[in-house]
């Protein structure tokens, strides 16, 4: 680059005739009037980022490119593509199959054990990734949260969003083992958006604040796979929640995904009593679980570049 | 015109130092152990907490006003606040005290490539990275093409980017960047990417943009670029403005302020890049042309020896010296890890390096030279600016020098051939 060299006083030649010619498009692309408002940045506490509907508004575009980006780099360089997200269901239902219904024999409230672990291995599954997946996001993603701004809380969200079509995909087998089983869903399977969405609050609540204790501490990536062994233990998958005598049985659905697992079954399968008491109870529960993520998460968010 | 567009009043910001700062405890463990201890020892009333209030403030008492359509060059050594004025600007991390209001969409190119994901093609990374610089769909897809072209990546859009060169992914994303359309514009040395033609195509555009009547805050080591892009420069020292005004009159008391320093007892430095080793440190670097002639004056096409004294010899010490130009811009490195066979390790020289140059293939003018000292296989030590000499005119090899109106900063034996 020679024409940096001379020292002397004055504009230095360093630039070259534009190189482009300028007639494609004006410099009045900028646009000032809708975004040139004061942003001030100083010192904050308490609830300011996250939650606020109008921040997240303004970045939505970016939450859906993580999103997209999350769902298309999952499968590329893989032989079996989106199979995965059938076979690990149908894998565990295998060995639940094996062990805990033929083996141990653990009731199955009436229906075929297989169809029964399958219905709630679908709902867990998702669960069990995305929770796993987002309480990793942000370290995964260190090198975009210390270079840049958006609201942090997208890269746990498009993970969780992301795992939706996975979901998707073995809710479409699951359906069709039920109709090849000769079990019609009923009218109750409307209520399975509902359940989606207590699985989604769940897993983010409590994915984004595991999200950012692991930015501080790295423990939590061990910790993580552990807990939710234990956590699947603790939910309705192998053995049905009526082994559980009420009250506690209503009250073990404080387990969010109690209800969901629960519900799952209920709803895709069409048989049994509407365990709604379980399910309010979870969706209360879910609701609690995301409310405080969110604000543990929004607390020690303006730190994550320093730390991350 | 002239409404401002960032206002800064009394920023701060401060880091606390240690492994992971803050508690100095980086696993959740001695996390957990220190709460308790503190806890312990708040019940029995025996003394203040245990935590240590060791703090770095990287920015303090900043005051700068900078107006719509300003174009503003940000420098100063490493580690004077450049970077973090940055981040706190465009609002990755906050400032501990005072406030800046920004006035206007602020993309921010505190790194080229950022977001760039190895799996993704070409075309889906320019959506991405797109959007995390802040761009809108519609904006992407109008300028998509533009970006493409930019980069000269036509025919690789539907390749994964990780099977692209480093050249290639390094200009997909300066592209990328280039063809941001923010009213402020941040950008941290980002132009040192690519090969020569791309570089200067780059420049080209920075230099477009900065036309269009955009804010820009620019951050470069290289004076020769903050001089043809702005206005104004603001000189930052121990994360304090130091000077603020017209581009030469700063860049001015910058180079006084190298020298300075570079005069100074070199030991008092703090900028230094030895990572915390510095088992041995430069303390002194002398340019001669012979043992005996005077310091720091030598004469192009002579030989010339640059010494570096050290505090303390180190097992299998080696040095690397680079000669940079009065505008900041490097002209040559020399390592003696690249070794020849005519180097020598000499019991009997003492605590001192010595690089001996046959003919010293610079123009006169002043040059300073930044050193980094290895020993004991770690980086011992590094100094930006640690010494300064002039070079005189002279001859190379029976033909003089260019004194000036001369292009380029180097003078090199060679011999015509031409008709007669």
């Amino acid at each position: 680059m020679r024409e940096l060299g001379v020292a002397s006083a004055g504009p230095i030649p360093i630039l070259p005739k534009p190189m482009q010619t300028e007639t494609a498009q004006p410099p009045a692309a900028i646009a000032p009037t809708m975004t040139s408002e004061t942003i001030r940045l100083q010192p904050t506490s308490g609830f300011s980022r996250v939650l606020s509907p109008h921040e997240l508004w303004r970045y939505r575009e970016l939450a859906l490119q993580i999103a997209v980006r999350d769902i298309t780099v999952r499968y590329r360089q893989t032989a079996l593509g989106a199979a995965w997200a059938v076979l690990q269901p149908v894998g565990f239902m295998i060995v639940f199959t094996l062990f805990f219904g033929h083996l141990a024999g653990v009731a199955s409230d009436g229906l075929p054990y297989a169809l029964f672990s399958l219905s709630g291995l679908v709902p867990w599954t998702y669960f069990a990734t995305v929770l796993l997946l987002s309480a990793e996001s942000l370290v995964n993603n260190s090198a975009l949260v210390s270079k840049v701004y958006f609201p942090r809380i997208f890269v746990p969200a498009g993970v969780v969003a992301a795992g939706l079509v996975d979901l998707g995909i073995s809710l479409v087998i699951l359906l069709v083992v039920v109709f090849v089983s000769g079990f019609v869903p009923s009218a109750a399977i409307l209520f399975l958006p509902l359940l989606v969405a207590m699985a989604m609050l769940t897993a983010l609540g409590v994915g984004a604040a595991l999200a950012a204790v692991n930015v501080r501490y790295r423990d939590v990536r061990y910790v993580i796979p552990f807990a939710i062994q234990m956590w699947l233990f603790a939910t309705p998958v192998a053995y049905p929640s009526s082994l559980i005598g009420e009250p506690w049985r209503t009250v073990s659905a404080l387990n969010p995904m109690v209800g969901v697992v629960e519900g799952f079954r209920w709803a895709t399968l069409g048989t049994g009593d509407a365990p709604l008491a379980m399910i309010g109870v979870s969706a209360l529960s879910a609701c609690v679980l995301f409310v405080a993520g969110l604000a543990y998460f929004d607390r020690v968010e303006r730190g994550f570049a320093d730390f991350v | 015109m002239s409404s401002s567009a960032i206002d800064i009043h009394g920023l701060g910001k401060r880091y606390a130092l240690g492994l992971h700062g803050g508690y100095g405890s980086d696993t959740l463990r001695e996390r957990i152990q220190h709460l308790s201890r503190n806890a312990l020892r708040k019940a029995v009333r025996r003394g203040p907490p245990a935590r240590q209030e060791r703090f770095l403030w990287a920015l303090r008492d900043l005051d700068i006003k900078i107006d719509s359509g300003d174009v503003v060059g940000l420098i100063g050594h490493n580690g004077a606040g450049k970077s973090t004025l940055l981040k706190v600007l465009s609002r990755i991390t906050e400032p501990s005290e005072g406030y800046a209001e920004v006035t206007g969409r602020v993309g921010s190119l505190l790194e080229v490539g950022t977001g760039f994901h190895p799996e993704l093609t070409g075309r889906e990374n320019i959506f991405l990275n797109g959007s995390i610089l802040g761009m809108r769909r519609t904006e992407i897809n109008a300028r998509f093409d533009e970006i493409v072209e930019f980069a000269e990546i036509e025919r690789f859009l539907d390749t994964p980017v990780k099977r692209y060169s480093s050249g290639m992914s390094v200009r997909l994303a300066f592209a990328v960047a280039a063809h941001l359309e923010p009213e402020i514009l941040l950008v941290d040395e980002v132009l040192a990417v690519g090969d020569a033609s791309f570089q200067r195509k780059s420049l080209a555009k920075m230099n477009e943009v900065a036309r269009q009547g955009r804010t820009v805050i620019f951050v470069s080591h290289n004076l020769a670029i903050i001089q043809a892009l702005c206005e104004r420069v603001v000189l930052l020292e121990h994360g304090k403005v130091m000077a603020d005004g017209p581009v030469r009159s700063t860049i001015d008391s910058y180079l006084r302020q190298l020298e300075s320093a570079a005069s100074a007892d070199l030991l008092q430095r703090t900028d230094r890049e030895g990572r915390g080793w510095e088992e041995s440190m430069v303390k002194r670097i002398e340019v001669r042309e012979r043992e005996g002639g005077t310091a720091d004056v030598v004469v192009g096409g002579r030989p010339a020896t640059i010494v570096v004294h050290v505090t303390e010899v180190l097992p299998a010490m080696e040095c690397q010296l680079t000669i940079v130009d009065s505008l900041g811009h490097p002209l040559m490195t020399m390592d003696s890890e690249i070794s020849s066979e005519r180097d020598v390790r000499d019991d009997e020289l003492g605590p001192r390096i010595e690089c001996e140059i046959g003919a010293l293939p610079l123009l006169p003018g002043r040059y300073r030279i930044d050193v980094l000292l290895k020993g004991n296989s770690h980086i011992q030590d590094g100094l930006q600016a640690a010494s300064f000499f002039d070079v005189e005119a002279g001859v190379m090899d029976g033909r003089p020098i260019p004194v000036s109106g001369a292009e380029g900063n180097l003078a090199v034996a060679h011999t015509w051939r031409l008709p007669s």
